[in-house]
């Protein structure tokens, strides 16, 4: 369901397009060999292409390329085998190159599309434009002295994807599970880790609203690198409402850049200077224009992965997984693989239940990744055919675990370890049952009279087993006998 | 097409030159005549000419990912006119 806005004058729509701009995952910089590793010490990750020595060429990065085309397939999008790299004119101080090479007009990947998934099972087509390769910028520090601000470039050149959605969007919600999403098949196609903290992947989020009903666009204002799935529903939500307020009092929207601040959870204006944008974008004389063979291509087609809605719908296919269940296991690669290794073999629901239950709760309350997960999946195999096998009944199991997290054995170990074995055996629950029937007589005439009362025996028997007997034959045996 | 000594200011901003208010209409002259040098190309149809990018006739070649620069702070900074440890530093860049 889109999110409308209910205004004094009517209800609007909210139309927003993102444009996201997500870290390629490489060793080397676009157009240089220096590092692409996170958090070194300033300007050590710094080639003389990109402190844009004089005399300094370009070269491009084939890896970098490929992880674009990947990215392109991922989202069903045309390839274009033909691209240009171009020029993107302006000063600042973290570009010394005063331009950054993007691809204006001929992007690398052409439209192609993607599936949000929406509350309640129901999930809707979004339109993507185009995905182009561009360089990132270096960091900028301006906190740490009263009269000058530091630059480090480590950061400037490293390749980026910039992948613009088509203006398809209608709400917060929409928004945020659009940006889930391609986080979760960039991951997939391993061409991003989608690590928001860092900034491998931001969005600037262009919103406009319109009368419910209208099909002219509004005026936009476009929300600069906003840095998490939470603030981007945020700057949704606050943005259109302002626009709402704005245009019922008599006002108009600017179209301008903004930015969004989360300790107030407010969007605000961010450049006031009235000079509109030129950019002055022309072919990068530095670089050959990039031909790419439709065999390179096929070659990165044929080694995709399977992506996260082909694994859901198999994960319901073929282990008779619920829809939601599906995709919460399926939302990050190694939880599908994780819970697939448990299933293998074995009863698949219990697993998917063991899995988002017991282990997903004990890895939360612990704060420890599933990648460290004290219980390996193999182990957690081992606990559920445990249960399925009727070695222990579901409630034994639960402790079991907690003792697995807490130690690391194995199901078995602790099974015998503490002796929890179920008893099945009819003979030896029945003798049990017969012992006490024997010395309870006048109990026996009580719940011969009142069923409810056989609830008394489950105990007696439970009690004289340890709490081993198992309690489906217990209940069987106890109906036989006081019928 | 003529070039306005507004034009001439304003190409002057974006590209953060100094331009002495003497010079200007001078400018506006002198690029005035090289547009219109150029623009007898408009004597020719191009409607079916994609726009050239390249006169080589070559496309790019592509490097492999490797790390083989970098690590080199010294080097990068050397003509740095102000840096603080490893850091460049510029006069303060008010957001």
């Amino acid at each position: 369901m889109a999110q409308t806005i209910k205004g004094q004058t009517g209800e609007w729509e909210i139309v927003i397009g993102l444009e996201v701009h997500a870290q390629v995952l490489s060793e080397s910089k676009l157009f240089s060999g220096a590092s692409t590793t996170f958090g070194k010490a300033p300007n050590h990750n710094v080639a003389l292409v990109d402190a844009a020595l004089p005399g300094m060429l370009p070269v491009l990065n084939e890896v970098c390329v490929r992880q674009a085309v990947r990215s392109g397939l991922g989202i069903k999008a045309a390839i274009n085998l033909y691209s240009v790299f171009d020029r993107k004119n302006y000063f600042y101080a973290d570009l010394p190159q005063g331009y950054q090479i993007s691809q204006l007009y001929h992007p690398i990947v052409g439209e192609g599309e993607l599936t949000i998934d929406l509350e309640e099972g129901e999930s809707r087509a979004i339109g993507i434009e185009r995905i182009h390769l561009e360089q990132d910028a270096g960091k900028s520090i301006h906190d740490q002295d009263p009269h000058r601000s530091f630059i480090d470039l480590n950061r400037t050149g490293v390749a980026l994807m910039e992948i613009v959605s088509k203006p398809d969007l209608r709400g917060g919600d929409e928004a945020s599970a659009y940006m889930t999403k391609l986080r979760s098949i960039l991951r997939y196609l391993g061409t991003c880790d989608g690590n928001m903290e860092q900034g491998s992947m931001r969005a600037d989020v262009n919103v406009s609203v319109r009368p419910m009903g209208s099909t002219e666009l509004g005026t936009r204002t476009e929300t600069k690198n906003v840095n998490s799935v939470r603030f981007i529903r945020q700057a949704v939500e606050y943005e259109a409402q302002r626009q709402v307020e704005l245009l019922e009092g008599g006002g108009q929207v600017v179209q301008e850049t903004r930015l969004y601040d989360p300790t107030k959870g407010e969007t605000r204006s961010m450049r006031s200077k009235e000079e509109a944008h030129d950019y002055r974008y022309f072919p990068d004389p530095d670089l050959l224009p990039l031909q790419l063979d439709q065999a390179f291509v096929d070659a990165i087609a044929a080694d995709l992965p399977e992506l996260p809605d082909e694994k859901r719908a198999r994960f319901e296919a073929s282990y008779g997984l619920s829809n939601y269940d599906a995709g919460v296991l399926v939302a990050e690669k190694e939880t599908g693989d994780f819970f697939e290794a448990v299933a293998e073999g074995r009863d698949a629901k219990l697993a998917a239940n063991w899995v988002m239950g017991e282990l997903f709760g004990a890895l939360n309350k612990a704060g420890v990744e599933l990648s460290n997960s004290p219980v390996s999946a193999d182990a957690l195999g081992g606990l559920i055919e445990a249960i399925g096998s009727d070695t222990i009944s579901g409630r034994t199991a639960k402790d079991v675990f907690a003792t697995m997290f807490e130690t690391g054995k194995s199901a078995d170990t602790i099974i015998d370890e503490q002796g929890l074995k179920q008893i099945s055996d009819e003979g030896a629950i029945e003798a049990a049952l017969d012992e006490i029937i024997a010395s309870n007589p006048a109990q026996v005439e009580k719940a011969k009279e009142n069923p409810k009362l056989k609830g008394w025996f489950v105990g007696q028997v439970m009690k004289a087993t340890g709490g081993q007997a198992n309690p489906g034959v217990v209940n069987k045996l106890i109906n036989e006998k006081l019928g | 097409m003529s070039i306005t000594r507004e034009t001439v200011e304003q190409a002057a901003r974006l590209a953060r030159l100094t331009v002495a208010d003497d010079d200007k209409d001078r400018l506006a002259g002198e690029l005035s005549a090289i547009l219109g040098f150029v623009e007898q190309l408009d004597e020719i149809n191009t409607d079916d000419v994609e726009p050239l990018t390249s006169v080589v006739g070559a496309t790019a070649r592509m490097r492999k990912d490797e790390v083989n620069a970098g690590d080199y702070p010294e080097r990068v900074l050397a003509n740095a006119p102000d840096r603080v440890t490893d850091f460049y530093a510029v006069p303060k860049v008010v957001e």
